[in-house]
């Protein structure tokens, strides 16, 4: 495939003594530049293992079997410049006690070659693009002033503030109420179209997924069971287990302010 | 007790406290008689004499019978005052927390002037006020260190208060003070207990500093006592003041090891049921 | 600016009330000492049963015991700590004359504890379990052990006896004529020692609260979120890690300053150092109870002052706290 951003072959994951991370078997797969790529399980399906994989952030006590190519390199991607990274729970992704604009701009004065000033206007710049209110107060303001999804906009900020190619939103939507939830899926789909970056959606919520991939991807049990277009996904599932998952939904369009999923992982 | 074998410092630690156990316990029998009485030649060097292994003090008197009834009085002190401590701690803090509102304010602000008086110098204080003696200077050491059981025995009491077993003993009618003292209490002691390897430490070093100073019991052997008699002859006898201050450093780190060994264990313990 | 100033008012006004409880505290040690000042004065001075009647009357000491405390209250609330019998000079100036010293020897040990222990602490707790981390942290549980008084013995030994690299006693060289730097180097030299002795064992608890405290903040989520932002490791430990794992250091140094108060007893008077230290020990030497109470008072007072500086900077520093109450 041309134009891959990341390819994977033949991945596997396993722990030695913890086995409360699920491993991962035998996994191929491609991100194109650009591509929106969803990943779908339940938890214990190996998902967010093989988003971490890829960021390079397993733990030492995980062995890794298979390549993982970064632009066709097999050197992998650097994580804040290449990558951006969006975990479920914003409030503990982000230092409690450190003005939230300066967390913005480390990660821009790590990656990018910026004076302060510079750095300092960027990150203006990205709390207007995340649509935060007021931007100028909340540059200085610390975490727990802002409420929950205000601070995953900030962290979603932090993620693309040295522009990286990938942004890897790991159920970053899941700790959040469903009205919330779809403000920063849209926000999400945006900024991933203005700046052109690949999207990898890690999510329990098929149905949230095919909002805004291209692709699906389902998970279980650490083996990848479906791979598609959204459509052909969603319209004529393959496999039996995606075939449940859709089933789960049934009156998607009430389903969402109900959100019997939202809770499923947390 | 298996478990807590497999941590080697608690091992290291429970060692040196058998050592010193069994010291101060055979100390009677193996140096019968004053620990006070002069058996030598003053400023005898130790490992001259095998008779004398630690040499002898300023005025001849045995060293190493000093040390073993210098273990005693430091052991005692310390258990006893940690003891008396954390018994006076755990019911003021339970009551504070149990009772609420203004006997809670109060209790916790008499708490904070213990804490605000520097410990030592209060120690000092009561000892010089009332005249040193063993029992005393246990009062002294337990009179500020009773502040750090208390506060945690509150915090605790302040997080069991409300769990269904109180519930049930207001519903049957208990008395509210029999509430807290046999319902409560003993359920906020472990933690409560996590803090006696500091608190003994630090009465065994209280009284060291006392002794030290002139101030401990006058018929008692202290490790204080003898690093202060030998700080009269520190240039020529080093010996004196040193010998006894490692057995003081050995003590207290044998309590600390201990300490540590015991609540890390009981943490494997919880973590693995 | 609001939030600390709001802490600090609810701050003050407990601290009165504590400083009530002290105050009431050693009105009662007084009054539970053998004798009174009288006593001691006649026993200093020598004088007969009427002089005696005559000075009892005269100081209030034949009043009630209600009476008394409401004096001595008024006497405080001016200032007044009373005579000293044994310097037979207000206790006032004879405590203001000694504190400077204290609070030389206490910030040189605070400075020295809290920054090089934080900074070991930070150096082993960089690497958690790694060789350098499992050495300090044993060498510091070591030392964590060694008696202050002791300490200032063995180093008396080592570099004032056999090397003579330090003076043996005293805070500054008796009639050098010296002045401005010189004076101040002089003074650096013979605290060496009594500031190394009073120091090491809160430079060992530093230590350890800073290790243990970043390898707890090593656990925590906003790390990991670090490290996939790709910050150098150096800035993750510093600017974050330990960072955040400085705090209850902090806290700390409250609570030991009134600990170093009383350590500063007996290294003062080995170090034959002239401060309140080696006044409350002097105090007990020459039987003047009334003067080792007020030295504890003044203690308390410092003691509340310094907390309350350090509740001013821990606000400082964490931006959450007291946010409920300022509104954020």
């Amino acid at each position: 495939m041309t134009g891959s951003l990341v390819s994977i072959r033949n991945l596997s994951v396993s722990y030695r003594r913890d086995a409360s991370l699920p491993s991962l078997g035998n996994i191929d797969l491609d991100i194109a530049v650009g591509e929106r790529l969803a990943i779908i399980g339940e938890s214990g399906s190996g998902k967010s293992t093989l988003a971490l994989a890829i960021a390079g952030l397993l733990p030492s006590t995980a062995t890794v079997k298979g390549t993982i190519l970064w632009s066709g390199q097999p050197q992998l991607p650097l994580g804040g410049r290449d990558i951006g990274f969006v975990f479920q729970d914003a409030s503990a992704s982000l230092d409690p006690v450190m003005a939230v604009g300066r967390q913005i701009t480390e990660v821009a004065r790590t990656h990018l070659d910026l004076s302060r000033a510079q750095a300092e206007s960027r990150a203006l710049d990205l709390l207007r693009r995340v649509r935060l209110p007021d931007p100028d107060t909340a540059l200085h303001a610390y975490p727990h002033q802002l409420s929950g999804g205000q601070r995953q906009r900030v962290a979603i900020a932090a993620a693309i503030a040295a522009g990286p190619r990938l942004l890897i939103a790991d159920e970053a939507t899941s700790a959040l109420d469903t009205i919330v939830q779809a403000d920063i899926v849209a926000l999400i789909k945006q900024l991933v179209a203005e700046d052109g970056m690949a999207l990898l959606f890690v999510s329990h919520d098929i149905a949230l997924a095919a909002e805004l991939a291209d692709r699906i991807a389902v998970f279980r049990r650490g083996e990848m069971v479906e791979l598609g277009s959204t459509d052909a996904v969603i319209q004529v599932p393959q496999h039996a287990y995606t075939k449940k998952l859709l089933d789960a939904h049934i009156g998607l369009d009430a389903a969402p302010m109900i959100a019997p999923t939202g809770h499923g992982h947390v | 007790m298996r478990r807590l074998a497999s941590i080697p410092e608690a091992l290291v630690g429970l060692g040196i406290l058998a050592i010193l156990a069994a010291m101060a316990l055979a100390a009677s029998a193996l140096f019968p008689g004053d620990p006070f009485a002069i058996k030598g030649a003053p400023l005898l060097s130790p490992f001259q004499d095998w008779s004398l292994p630690l040499g002898t003090d300023r005025l001849g008197r045995d060293v190493m019978a000093e040390l073993f009834h210098g273990a005693r009085t430091s052991l005692a002190v310390g258990l006893a005052a940690a003891a008396a401590a954390i018994a006076v701690g755990a019911v003021i803090g339970t009551l504070a927390g149990f009772a609420g509102g203004i006997v809670d304010e109060a209790l916790m602000r008499l708490t904070d002037a213990f804490q605000t008086v520097p410990s030592f110098l209060l120690a000092l204080a009561f000892v010089s006020v009332v005249g040193p003696s063993l029992t005393v200077v246990v009062i002294a050491i337990a009179l500020s260190a009773w502040t750090g059981p208390a506060r945690v025995a509150r915090a605790e009491v302040l997080s069991i208060r409300e769990r269904d077993f109180v519930a049930g003993a207001r519903v049957i009618g208990m008395h509210p003070l029999e509430i807290a003292l046999r319902e409560v209490l003993p359920n906020a002691l472990a933690p409560v207990l996590a803090l006696s390897s500091v608190i003994v430490a630090s009465a065994i070093l209280i009284e060291a500093a006392l002794s030290f100073l002139g101030l401990g019991d006058p018929n008692r052997v202290t490790w204080g006592s003898m690093i202060a008699e030998g700080r009269t002859v520190l240039r020529s006898a080093p010996f004196l003041s040193i010998v006894p201050g490692i057995a003081l450093v050995l003590t207290v780190l044998g309590v600390y090891l201990a300490g540590e060994g015991v609540v890390e264990g009981t943490a494997v313990r919880k973590s693995l049921s | 600016m609001s939030r600390a100033f709001l802490l600090l008012r609810r701050r003050l006004a407990g601290s009165i009330f504590v400083l009530l409880i002290v105050i009431v505290g050693t009105f009662l040690l007084l009054e539970a000492a053998p004798g009174d000042a009288v006593d001691a004065y006649v026993v200093s001075t020598g004088g007969d049963a009427g002089l005696v009647e005559a000075m009892r009357q005269s100081w209030g000491l034949d009043q009630s015991a209600a009476t008394r405390l409401a004096s001595y209250l008024w006497a405080l609330l001016h200032l007044d700590l009373g005579q000293s019998v044994a310097f037979s000079r207000p206790i006032r100036d004879v405590i203001l004359e000694r504190l400077p010293v204290t609070l030389i020897l206490m910030g040189a040990s605070t400075a020295l504890s809290f920054g090089l222990g934080s900074a070991l602490g930070i150096y082993a707790g960089a690497r958690p379990g790694s060789l350098r981390d499992r050495f300090l942290s044993t060498a510091s549980l070591a030392l964590y052990a060694v008696p202050g008084f002791w300490l200032a013995l063995v180093l008396v030994i080592a570099f004032a006896v056999d090397l003579r690299w330090f003076p043996i006693s005293g805070f500054e060289t008796i009639a050098s004529g010296k002045a401005g730097f010189a004076h101040a180097a002089d003074i650096a030299h013979h605290l060496v020692l009594p500031v190394t002795s009073l120091g090491v064992i809160y430079l060992a608890l530093y230590l350890r609260m800073m290790r243990a405290g970043m390898a707890e903040v090593w656990r925590l989520d906003f790390v990991r979120a670090a490290r996939a932002r790709g910050l150098s490791r150096r800035r993750i430990v510093l600017a974050h890690v330990a960072r955040n794992a400085l705090l209850p250091l902090v806290t700390m140094l409250g609570l030991q300053s009134a600990q170093m108060l009383g350590g500063s007893v007996v290294i003062e008077s080995i170090f034959s150092v002239p401060g309140l230290g080696r006044l409350a020990q002097e105090a007990v030497a020459l039987r003047d109870t009334p003067l080792l109470l007020g030295i504890i008072l003044v203690s308390a007072v410092l003691v509340i002052l310094i907390n309350l500086l350090v509740d001013i900077a821990y606000a400082f520093l964490d931006p959450r706290v007291g946010a409920s109450e300022a509104g954020a």
